[in-house]
């Protein structure tokens, strides 16, 4: 109180030109503080990148440097040799587009079942495959690790699309979004004498583009980024996914390692994620923020 | 006559999932708790026509085992560790990038990226950053390998280099080099929820503040962190959950060895446990020790649940 009250018997002018300073000052403070840490973000982006051009022989360097001397571009196609990458790249893009479009068509199905059609238990039932989402799931991988075994699943491109095509989140992420259409348009559509079928693809997918659009691309990235699933049941050189490549070649990560090479086969591995990520922020943004989820 | 068509109509649009649902999700319930209860349980000696008695052996087995203590107590550690470190410097950059203008999507964009990636692959530049000079196994003839980044820094400022993750590196260095990789992964998921957060935040209650002349700490502790609390404790029980569930990163500095070359499964994880006895074919174990880590992960939801009934403001 003692303190507003000095405030007040300051002039006007000079209680403002206080204040420019103490928000001069904190705003000084404030970006300082941002940039210092989208450095820290930063910095192993910039490390990976800079190693992986790099020659043995400069990286050894007891001063590093932090700009090449020589862009040793080889690097990158000793990379894509030693990791086969490019078979790596066409079984995770395979397993990537084909589970993405098999799960969107069995979401969209599903998600319009809860949210338009009327039958007996449907919140009973809703409710309880929310409440599986509790559960973490390498209780449901044990059991499925033997499902896959006995089904004669394993190494093969389904045991690595099939178990995992039903999201329970993808259905309640799309199932929000469907209830946010009006009803008038459903029943509109019913007296006019439309199907359901109809109306589901002709009007509510297009509505729900944006959601779709995120769920591929969570999809997307859950296929790109999965690594314990493929390693238990699709680890033969025919079928093995980009991420257990990566760590199947370049087994070492401490003592003496061909370091630039690594980078530069972590840098083609991150690409495409980057890639997509510049074009579609937007979309992986809005979907990560309700997921909660990696993957 | 419409309801009961339908009622076979809404049956048929679920039936692919329903079909799924019953293999890969239902059906592993309860196998997996059945698994749980037959004593030293394994899927190859059932196939044999083995018969296993039930009982609650496996859950005494996992407990009793000494490298199931040191993956509960990574994981707890782990838990402990990056949740609140993530979440405070979550908070404080969402609080400050909301209160900029200029550069506020740029920086946003960079704050995301460590989010776009993956853990396995990152995990390895983490790795070489944190190299060590010095020998890779501790021999005689010291094979002087690169020093990372990270000891070049600490010897341009003259500090001495230190063994963070090689052979004959410390428990103590392993886990804060984990928990500088865990915070830095967490961190995007954390700002992006908390910044949707604080953008959602009525302007009226800080231009009240404002007349009121209140000072920046106590608007930030006594208006922004209770409107921002659902946002808080929705961070902060996803944090715990898949701190409970950590295991990729680890690989992905350590690699299958799961510790430094001279003391492997040091740093294993509950998940990583599991998948440890599943591939030795001990289903029973597995399933158990999958039982303790769902009732661990219900156990934090549920106390995070009451807390946030006391503390949430909405």
């Amino acid at each position: 109180m003692s303190e507003k009250n000095t405030m007040q018997e300051r002039n006007m002018t000079q209680v403002s030109a206080r204040q420019k300073i103490v928000h001069g000052a904190s705003r000084t403070l404030t970006y300082a503080f941002l940039i210092a840490m989208a450095v820290i973000v930063l910095f192993p982006f910039y490390w990976m990148l800079i190693s992986s051009v790099k020659s043995l022989d400069e990286y050894r360097l007891n001063v590093p440097t932090f700009w090449p001397r020589q862009l040793l571009l080889s690097n990158y196609v000793d990379a894509f040799n030693t990791a086969s990458l490019g078979r790596l790249f066409y079984n995770t893009m395979l397993v990537g587009v084909v589970s993405t479009i098999l799960s969107l068509i069995i979401t969209v199905l599903s998600a319009f079942a809860f949210a338009r059609l009327e039958f007996k238990g449907r919140d009973t039932m809703f409710g309880l495959l929310l409440a599986t989402m509790m559960i973490p799931g390498e209780l449901f991988t044990i059991t499925n690790y033997s499902t896959v075994t006995q089904l004669g699943w394993m190494n093969t491109y389904t045991v690595l699309i099939v178990p995992f095509l039903v999201s329970v989140f993808y259905i309640f992420l799309l199932r929000q979004n469907f209830m946010q259409i009006p009803n008038e348009l459903y029943l509109a559509a019913k007296v006019d004498g439309t199907s359901d079928w109809k109306y589901l693809w002709k009007i509510m997918v297009p509505l729900a583009l944006p959601t779709l659009i995120s769920i591929t691309i969570l999809k997307m990235m859950g296929a790109w980024n999965s690594y314990i699933w493929p390693r238990l049941v699709a680890n033969d050189e025919a079928h093995r996914m980009i991420t257990n490549g990566l760590r199947n070649a370049f087994t070492d990560t401490t003592g003496d390692v061909n370091y630039p090479v690594q980078m530069a086969a972590v840098a083609l591995v991150s690409a495409p994620l980057f890639l997509v990520f510049v074009f579609l922020r937007k979309y992986i943004m809005a979907g990560v923020s309700r997921s909660g989820i990696k993957g | 006559m419409v309801d009961s068509k339908q009622k076979w109509k809404a049956w048929l649009y679920l039936s692919p999932a329903i079909v799924l649902l019953l293999v890969f999700t239902v059906w592993p319930i309860f196998n997996t708790v059945r698994m749980a209860f037959l004593e030293n349980y394994s899927g190859l000696k059932a196939a044999a026509g083995m018969q296993f008695n039930f009982g609650i052996g496996n859950f005494l087995k996992v407990i009793e085992y000494k490298r199931f203590v040191q993956c509960l107590k990574n994981t707890v550690l782990l838990c402990v560790l990056t949740v609140p470190i993530s979440t405070l410097l979550a908070l404080l950059i969402a609080v400050a990038l909301n209160s900029i203008k200029f550069l506020q999507k740029g920086l946003q964009t960079i704050f995301f990226l460590p989010y776009v990636t993956n853990s396995i692959a990152i995990g390895m530049v983490f790795a070489a950053m944190f190299n060590i000079v010095g020998s890779f196994y501790g021999t005689e003839n010291e094979l002087i390998v690169t020093a990372g980044i990270i000891n070049n820094v600490i010897e341009f400022f003259g500090g001495e280099h230190i063994n963070w993750i090689n052979y004959g590196s410390t428990y103590e260095a392993n886990m804060f080099v984990m928990v500088v990789y865990i915070v830095w992964n967490a961190l995007p998921f954390k700002i992006l929820v908390l910044l949707g957060g604080l953008q959602s935040i009525n302007k009226q209650y800080y231009d009240a503040a404002k007349v009121d002349g209140t000072p920046r700490r106590r608007v930030f502790t006594h208006i922004t962190v209770p409107l921002l609390s659902p946002m808080l404790a929705y961070v902060i029980i996803t944090g715990f959950i898949g701190g409970f569930k950590e295991y990729t990163s680890i690989v992905g500095i350590f690699g299958e060895n799961m510790g430094p070359p001279n003391d492997a499964g040091r740093l294993n994880t509950m998940v990583g446990f599991i998948y440890d006895a599943l591939e030795t074919n001990s289903q029973g174990r597995a399933s158990a020790a999958a039982l303790i880590l769902f009732a661990i992960i219900l156990a934090v939801t549920m106390i995070n649940n009451q807390v946030s009934k006391k503390r949430i403001h909405y």
